[in-house]
C-alpha cells in the first residue's frame, strides 16, 4: 500500500472517529450501518478482488452470523461479549468451511451460481424452518456487555466497537495480503494454473481464504444484529450479497479501501434515491435510479471509484501515463 | 400417499419441471453460446405473466380475443423486446469479466421491477384460464386433474421436441451449436455471429415470456415471482451441465419432482431440499450431469 493510500485510510478513519461529537443520532446510525457494510464488502473484497472467486452468497455468512448473534443468547442466557462475539464468528466460518469445501469444487462461472445456491438454502433454512423463527424474524432481547464499561445499546458506545472492528479488520487484511499467504491468492487470481505448476496445491489457500472471508462477513452480521436488535430472513436474501458485490466493484476491485470507498458511496447513494426531499412520491420506485446507477458505474467505472483519478490523469495525459500508470494488474 | 395422490403430484412435479425448463433452456444457450450470466432472465418469466394478465383485455378489444391470440402476441412483442435489448444492452456484455455481467443484469432486474411497478402497480392478479382448458378431467373415482395443467405440459414438450429438431435437424440449429463450441471459427467460416446471437437470445426471451404466460392462469401474478424462478433455473442449469439443452431438461424434470414431492412430505424443509439435491449432484459431478462443449 503506498503512502498516500495510507494517508486516505488513516483520514477517513480519523473522520469516522470524529462523527459522534459532530453528528445527531441519525447520523451516527447511518454511519454505523455504513461501516458494517464496510466490513462486510472488506470480507468479499479479499475473496473478489484478491483471490479470484466470484461469491455470490456472501450474504449467507452474513446472516448466520446474525442469527448467531440472537440465537445463542436465547439458549444459553444473557453473555459477555467476550464469549458471544467469537461464537457467532465460528459458527460464519464453520458454515464457510462447509460451503467452500463443497462450491470450490467448481470454477468459474459454476462457482458463481453454486455460491448463490448455498446461500439459497442457508435462506430457506432461516425462511422455512423451525430454527429461523420464519419470515418475520427474531428479536434480541438482551444485547451484549463487557464488563461495565461497554454497553452497546448505547449508540456512541456502538459506533465505537464498530470502528475498533472495522480498523482491526482492514490491518488484519493488509497484513494478510502483504503475507506469504496472501501472494500465493494474488497468484492463484492472476492464474491459477501456473501456481499449481509452480508446486503451490491451490485448493487448501482457496479454502482457507472463504473461511478467513466467511468468518469476517460473520463478524459484520453480528455488529448488524446487535445494532438493530432483530434478525430476519433478509439478512441472508441474494439482494444483499448482490448488493456486497456491488459495493466492492463501484468502490475498486483489488484494494482495500476500494472496498471502504464502495461502502460508503452505495450507503450514500441509497440514502439519495430513498430520500423523499429530493424524489418526493417517486422516491418508492428508488430501485430505477438506483438499478440505473449501478448499470451505469460498471459500464463507465470499470476500475471503481478508486480508479477514477486514474482514469482522469490516461483521459488528460493520453496514452503515455496509460502505459506508465497501469500497475495493477487488470486480469479480474 | 395412496396411489391417486402419488399420480396427481407426478403430474404436477412434470408440469412444474418442464415449465421450469422452458426458462432454464434459454438461460443455458445464452450462457453456453453467447458466455453471457444473464440474471434478469427470471424477469422475463415476469414479464410474461404480467403481459398474460394485462394483454389479454387489449387483444379482445382489438382482435376480439382470445387465449391463443394473447399467447401469440405476447410472443411476438417478446421476440421484439429480446431483439431491441441484445442490440442495446446485452451486445456490450460479450467481452466483458462474468462479475461485471452479474451486477450488470442485476440492475436490469431493478429496472424492469420498477418499470413493472409503475407501469401496472403491485397488486397481485389471478388469471383466468382459457374456457377450452377450464374443465377438470376425473382420477381414480374421487380426484379430479384440472385440464389447464395438461394443456400446460403439453405446450412445453411440444416447443421441446421442437428445440430437438430445430438443433439437430436445421441449418440454424447446426450454426448453433458450433458457435457454442467455437465462435472465432463459425465467423471466419462466413457466418454472421452477430445476427446468430441476436436470433438466440431472441428465442430465449420468447421462451421465458411463453413460460410466464402460460403459467400465469396455474401460478397468479405478482411482484418478484422471476426471482424464484432465476434461482431454481440456476440450480437446473449447474446441475444439467453450463450449456447443455439436454442437461437443463433432465435437471428440470429432477427440480421439479424434487419440489413438489417435498412440498407435500416435507413442508419445512421443501425450500432447502432442491438445494441439497444440487449439492450431491456437484459432489458427485462438478461440471453438471451433461457439460456441453
Amino acid at each position: 500500500m503506498d503512502r498516500s493510500v495510507a494517508l486516505f485510510v488513516a483520514l477517513v478513519f480519523l473522520a469516522l472517529a470524529l462523527v459522534p461529537a459532530v453528528a445527531g443520532p441519525f447520523g451516527i446510525d447511518l454511519v454505523s450501518k455504513i461501516m458494517i457494510y464496510a466490513i462486510f464488502a472488506l470480507s468479499l473484497e479479499l475473496l473478489v478482488g484478491s483471490t479470484g472467486l466470484v461469491c455470490f452468497g456472501q450474504a449467507a455468512f452474513f446472516g448466520i452470523g446474525a442469527y448467531a448473534a440472537v440465537l445463542l443468547p436465547a439458549q444459553y442466557g444473557a453473555l459477555s461479549l467476550l464469549w458471544i462475539l467469537p461464537a457467532c464468528v465460528l459458527c460464519a466460518a464453520g458454515s464457510a468451511l462447509i460451503i467452500g469445501s463443497l462450491a470450490l469444487r467448481t470454477r468459474g462461472a459454476y462457482f458463481i451460481m453454486v455460491t448463490l445456491a448455498f446461500a439459497q438454502m442457508a435462506y430457506y433454512v432461516a425462511h422455512d424452518t423451525p430454527v429461523g423463527g420464519g419470515s418475520d424474524g427474531i428479536y434480541l432481547t438482551v444485547k451484549p456487555v463487557l464488563g461495565t464499561w461497554l454497553d452497546l445499546d448505547k449508540p456512541v458506545a456502538f459506533h465505537g466497537f464498530t470502528l475498533a472492528c472495522q480498523a482491526a479488520v482492514f490491518v488484519f487484511l493488509a497484513l494478510l495480503l502483504r503475507s506469504r499467504f496472501g501472494r500465493a491468492l494474488a497468484g492463484i487470481r492472476v492464474n491459477e494454473q501456473r501456481m499449481r505448476a509452480t508446486g503451490f496445491s491451490t485448493y487448501p489457500y482457496k479454502l482457507a481464504a472463504f473461511v478467513i472471508s466467511g468468518a469476517i462477513a460473520g463478524l459484520a452480521g453480528f455488529l448488524f444484529a446487535v445494532k438493530d436488535g432483530f434478525v430476519n430472513p433478509e439478512l441472508l436474501s441474494w439482494h444483499l450479497s448482490a448488493a456486497v458485490l456491488i459495493m466492492i466493484l463501484l468502490g475498486g476491485l483489488g484494494h482495500l479501501h476500494g472496498a471502504l470507498v464502495g461502502a460508503f458511496a452505495f450507503a450514500l447513494l441509497q440514502e439519495l434515491f430513498q430520500s423523499e426531499t429530493i424524489f418526493g412520491s417517486f422516491a418508492k420506485h428508488w430501485h430505477l435510479g438506483f438499478g440505473l446507477t449501478i448499470i451505469a458505474s460498471v459500464a463507465l467505472l470499470p476500475r471503481g471509484l478508486v480508479g477514477v483519478p486514474g482514469q482522469l490523469r490516461e483521459r488528460l495525459l493520453g496514452r503515455s501515463a496509460r502505459n506508465a500508470g497501469n500497475t495493477h494488474d487488470e486480469s479480474f | 400417499m395412496d396411489l391417486t395422490t402419488f399420480l396427481v403430484q407426478c403430474l404436477n412435479a412434470l408440469q412444474y419441471g418442464l415449465l421450469l425448463f422452458l426458462v432454464a433452456s434459454g438461460l443455458t444457450l445464452i450462457f453456453g453460446i453467447m458466455g453471457v450470466i444473464n440474471l434478469a432472465h427470471g424477469s422475463f418469466y415476469m414479464i410474461g405473466a404480467y403481459m398474460a394478465y394485462a394483454l389479454a383485455p387489449i387483444v379482445g378489444a382489438t382482435f376480439g380475443g382470445g387465449f391463443f391470440a394473447t399467447l401469440l402476441a405476447g410472443v411476438v412483442l417478446s421476440v421484439m423486446l429480446g431483439y431491441a435489448l441484445e442490440w442495446a444492452f446485452f451486445s456490450f456484455l460479450y467481452d466483458r469479466e462474468h462479475l461485471q455481467q452479474v451486477l450488470m443484469t442485476y440492475g436490469l432486474i431493478l429496472v424492469f421491477e420498477e418499470l413493472r411497478s409503475l407501469l401496472v402497480g403491485d397488486e397481485v392478479h389471478g388469471v383466468s384460464p382459457p374456457e377450452l382448458f377450464a374443465g377438470t378431467l376425473p382420477l381414480g373415482g374421487l380426484m379430479t386433474y384440472p385440464v389447464y395443467r395438461l394443456f400446460i405440459s403439453g405446450v412445453c414438450l411440444a416447443l421441446a421436441a421442437g428445440m430437438y429438431v430445430v438443433f439437430t435437424r436445421t441449418r440454424l440449429g447446426m450454426m448453433i451449436r458450433a458457435g457454442s463450441s467455437n465462435r472465432e471459427m463459425v465467423q471466419s467460416l462466413g457466418i454472421d455471429i452477430k445476427f446468430l446471437y441476436r436470433v438466440v437470445f431472441a428465442a430465449g426471451v420468447a421462451l421465458a415470456v411463453l413460460a410466464g404466460m402460460i403459467a400465469a392462469p396455474v401460478s397468479s401474478v405478482y411482484p418478484g415471482m422471476g426471482n424464484t424462478v432465476l434461482i431454481l433455473c440456476f440450480v437446473i442449469v449447474v446441475i444439467g451441465g453450463i450449456g447443455s439443452v439436454r442437461g437443463a431438461l433432465l435437471a428440470a424434470l429432477l427440480v421439479g419432482a424434487v419440489d413438489t414431492f417435498g412440498k407435500v412430505l416435507l413442508p419445512q424443509a421443501a425450500g432447502v431440499l432442491v438445494y441439497v439435491l444440487m449439492a450431491l449432484i456437484l459432489l458427485w459431478k462438478p461440471e453438471g450431469l451433461f457439460k456441453a462443449g
